[in-house]
C-alpha cells in the first residue's frame, strides 16, 4: 500500500486492479472513443484551415470600393412623373475618392495589419493574331505582398513589379506559350496599350485564377486604365480574419466608401461550414455517450460484484461518502487512462493519415494538427466524462444496506 | 465526531431496552421478529446466542451492530445512546466500538491478510502509514499468521480467514466484537482454534457476543443467551468451561497470557 495514496485512491486501484480484464476493456473502449474525438478534432480543424487559407489565397478578407451606383430618376416636381432615368456609367472602374485619406483612417483602426491601395480593370492580351480577355490588377508589391501570400505561389521568376513586368497565372503562360522574361501587349478595352514583360508565374491551384488574371505595378495599370493616381478599392489584412466583419462594419462609419468582408462574400460557405461543424460535434458527442455508458455499465456490474466486499467495507466503519468516493475515483482513472492512450493512437492516427492523404508529389492536401491543448481538453473531459458516468453506480454502492449485502 | 465517553463503571458494555423489530412496516406483511428485547453484556464478558434458525438471532445482531435500526426501543454502547443518531454518526461508532466477525465473505480477496486487518483504521485515519501497518502485523502475528501476513486473502485457508477477521475486528480496540457464526463453515480442528483464539484474545477486557448454533461451542462461553421466536427464552451463566477437544490446546482463562508461540496452521 503506497503511504502517499488516501484510503479511497487505495480501494478504487486494487478494485480496478482485480477486475484486470473488465478494465482493460473498458479503457480499450474509451481510448478507440478517445482517438475517433481527436482525430476528427484534428481533421476538421485542418480541413477548415485549409479551406480558408484556399479562399484567402487570393482573396482580400475586407475589400473598401466606392459605393455602387443605382439607377436614379429625375424628377421635374414631388409627386410628378420621371423625366428619365440616369444610368449609372457602365464599363469604366471608378475610382476610390480621397483613398489616401480612407487609407490612413483605415490603418488607425485597431485589428488592421495592412491595407493594400488596388486598381482592378479588364484588358486584352495581344499576342500575334490572338486577344485574351484578363482581369488587371495593379498592385504596389511591398504592401500587397503581406497581404496575400502571392510570393509563396510563384512556380518561376520572382513576384517583384518593375513598371514594365507582369505575372502571369500558370494556365495563361501555357495557352499563350510565354515562359520567363518574355514579351506580350497588355491592351485596355479605351485603346491604350503597354508592352511588359513576364517576370514570374504564378499558380493559385484555381484555374479562374490561373487563366483570367494577370498582376502588374500600380502605375502601370494605372496609366493603362486611364485613371492616373487612382485605385479603384483597397484590400485590408486583419489580425483576426473571423472578426472581419465586425472591423468592415467599423470601416463603414466612414462616408462615400462601401465595404464587403470576406465572411459577408462567402456567406453560403460559412452556412455550410456551420453545418459540418454542426454535424462533427454530433459524431462527437454521440461517440463520447457511448464511452460514458461502457464505463457506466461496467461500473454498475462491479457494484453488483463487490456489493459483499463494500458491506464489509461498510461495516467496519468506511462511510458512504467514502464508498462513493472509490467509485467515482474508479470512473475517473478509466476515463484518465483512456484518453491517455486514445490521444496516443489518435496521434498514431494523424501520423498515419499525412502518410498517406498526400497528392502525386507527396504534398499533404492538408495539414492536420492537433496541439496540446486538444490532447489536454480530451484528456479533462474523457475525466470528467468518467466521473459522471460513475455517479449513478457510486450512489448505488454508498446506499447498499451493510446488512443486507453481507448476508446477500 | 461522536467521541466515545468513558463510561461510567457500573455502565455495562451494551445495554438493550425494550427492543422491537419489524419488516415490512405499513405494509399488510407487517411482521414483528424480535419482541421487546432487553439484555445487558457486561465488560470482557463472553457471551453466546443461541436459538434456532428464524429466532431473531442474526437480526438482533444487525441491530446491536448497529447495521440496522430497531422499530423501537433502545440501545446503549458504553452507555452512549445509539438508535437516534445519523448515519454519519452511526458509521464513526460503529468503527469505533464494534468488530464484527462474519460468517462469509469476512474479507477482501484484493488485499493482502495484514493490510485487511489495516482496512478499519484506513477508513477511519483516512491515509495509511507505518504506524498502521504495525498495529496490524502485531495483531496477525498474535492470530498466529505471521507467515501468512503477505499473502492474499483468497490464498488463505477458512481457518486462516477467520483469523484475519478476528485481528481485523481487534484493530480498532472496540468495546465489543460481535460473532456470526465464526466457526460455521469450518472443519471441527479449524472450528476448534478459531473459537480458542476468540477466548484467548477476549482476556484484555472486550466483551463478545457470539451467534452459534453448536451446543459445544456456546456451552464454552461464560454465559448463554437463548432466543425462541423473538424472545429471549433463557439466559444463564454456564456452570463450569467444557475441556476443549484434544486436537487444540485448553481455553486461555481472564488474565491468563496469550502463546504468542502458537504454531501456525498450516494452509489447507
Amino acid at each position: 500500500m503506497n503511504p502517499l495514496l488516501p484510503f479511497e485512491w487505495v480501494l478504487a486501484t486494487r478494485f480496478l486492479r482485480e477486475g484486470l480484464l473488465q478494465t482493460l476493456f473498458i479503457i480499450a473502449g474509451v481510448a478507440l472513443g478517445v482517438s475517433v474525438i481527436v482525430f476528427m478534432s484534428a481533421l476538421l480543424t485542418g480541413l477548415q484551415a485549409s479551406i480558408f487559407s484556399t479562399l484567402l489565397d487570393f482573396q482580400a478578407q475586407i475589400v473598401i470600393k466606392s459605393p455602387t451606383e443605382a439607377p436614379r430618376s429625375l424628377r421635374q416636381a414631388p409627386g410628378a412623373e420621371f423625366a428619365t432615368r440616369v444610368q449609372p456609367r457602365a464599363q469604366r472602374p471608378r475610382s476610390l475618392d480621397q483613398w489616401q485619406k480612407v487609407r490612413d483612417t483605415t490603418l488607425a483602426i485597431p485589428g488592421v495589419l495592412v491595407v493594400a491601395p488596388v486598381i482592378e480593370g479588364a484588358a486584352f492580351i495581344v499576342r500575334g493574331d490572338a486577344n485574351f480577355g484578363v482581369g488587371v490588377l495593379g498592385i504596389q508589391t511591398e504592401n500587397f505582398l503581406r497581404l496575400i501570400a502571392l510570393k509563396d505561389k510563384i512556380t518561376a521568376g520572382h513576384a517583384e513589379l518593375g513598371s514594365t513586368d507582369v505575372l502571369i497565372g500558370r494556365d495563361l503562360a501555357a495557352d499563350l506559350d510565354l515562359t520567363i522574361g518574355d514579351k506580350l501587349t497588355l491592351k485596355a478595352a479605351s485603346g491604350p496599350s503597354v508592352v511588359l514583360f513576364v517576370t514570374g508565374i504564378f499558380d493559385f491551384g484555381n484555374q479562374g485564377q490561373n487563366k483570367g488574371s494577370v498582376y502588374v505595378a500600380l502605375r502601370t495599370a494605372q496609366s493603362l486604365l486611364g485613371l492616373p493616381g487612382a485605385v479603384t478599392s483597397l484590400w485590408v489584412k486583419v489580425a483576426a480574419p473571423f472578426d472581419a466583419e465586425a472591423t468592415a462594419q467599423q470601416m463603414a462609419a466612414q462616408p462615400g466608401i462601401q465595404v464587403e468582408s470576406w465572411i459577408e462574400t462567402n456567406a453560403e460557405f460559412f452556412k455550410a461550414l456551420s453545418g459540418q461543424t454542426l454535424s462533427f460535434f454530433m459524431i462527437r458527442l454521440f461517440v463520447g455517450l457511448t464511452a460514458a455508458l461502457g464505463i457506466a455499465s461496467v461500473l454498475v456490474v462491479s457494484v453488483v460484484q463487490k456489493s459483499k466486499e463494500i458491506g464489509i467495507l461498510r461495516a467496519t466503519g468506511t462511510s458512504r461518502r467514502q464508498i462513493l468516493g472509490v467509485f467515482l475515483l474508479q470512473g475517473a482513472m478509466l476515463g484518465l487512462l483512456g484518453s491517455v492512450l486514445g490521444s496516443l493512437m489518435g496521434w498514431g492516427f494523424l501520423v498515419a493519415w499525412r502518410g498517406f492523404a498526400v497528392n502525386d508529389e507527396g504534398v499533404p492536401f492538408f495539414t492536420l494538427e492537433a496541439g496540446p491543448v486538444l490532447y489536454l481538453v480530451v484528456a479533462l473531459g474523457a475525466t470528467l466524462v468518467g466521473v459522471l458516468s460513475a455517479l449513478f453506480p457510486a450512489q448505488r454502492a454508498a446506499r447498499l444496506d451493510p446488512a443486507v449485502a453481507i448476508r446477500g | 465526531m461522536a467521541e466515545l465517553q468513558p463510561p461510567p463503571p457500573t455502565e455495562p458494555t451494551l445495554r438493550l431496552e425494550g427492543i422491537r423489530k419489524s419488516y415490512g412496516t405499513g405494509t399488510a406483511h407487517e411482521t414483528e421478529v424480535l419482541h421487546g428485547i432487553d439484555l445487558r453484556l457486561a465488560r470482557g464478558e463472553f457471551a453466546a446466542l443461541i436459538g434456532p434458525s428464524g429466532s431473531g438471532k442474526s437480526t438482533l445482531l444487525n441491530l446491536i451492530g448497529l447495521l440496522d435500526r430497531p422499530s423501537s426501543g433502545k440501545i446503549f454502547l458504553s452507555g452512549q445512546a445509539a438508535q437516534d443518531l445519523a448515519d454519519k454518526a452511526l458509521t464513526q461508532l460503529r468503527a469505533r466500538a464494534i468488530g464484527f466477525v462474519f460468517q462469509f465473505h469476512n474479507l477482501l480477496p484484493a488485499f493482502t491478510a495484514v493490510e485487511n486487518v489495516m482496512l478499519p483504521l484506513l477508513a477511519a485515519r483516512g491515509r495509511p502509514d507505518a504506524a498502521m501497518r504495525q498495529r496490524a502485523e502485531e495483531l496477525i502475528d498474535r492470530v498466529g499468521l505471521k507467515p501468512w501476513g503477505h499473502h492474499l486473502a483468497n490464498d488463505l485457508s477458512g481457518g486462516q480467514q477467520q483469523r484475519v477477521a478476528i485481528a481485523r475486528a481487534l484493530v480498532m480496540q472496540p468495546a465489543l466484537v460481535l460473532a456470526d457464526e465464526p466457526t460455521g463453515n469450518l472443519d471441527t480442528q479449524s472450528a476448534n482454534g478459531v473459537f480458542d483464539l476468540l477466548r484467548e484474545v477476549s482476556s484484555g477486557g472486550t466483551t463478545f457476543l457470539i451467534v452459534t448454533h453448536d451446543p459445544r461451542l456456546a456451552a464454552r462461553c461464560d454465559r448463554v443467551i437463548e432466543l425462541v421466536d423473538g424472545r429471549i427464552e433463557s439466559d444463564q451463566a454456564t456452570v463450569a468451561t467444557q475441556p476443549s477437544d484434544d486436537l487444540a490446546p485448553g481455553p486461555a482463562r481472564p488474565g491468563q497470557p496469550l502463546s504468542r508461540d502458537r504454531p501456525a496452521r498450516s494452509p489447507r
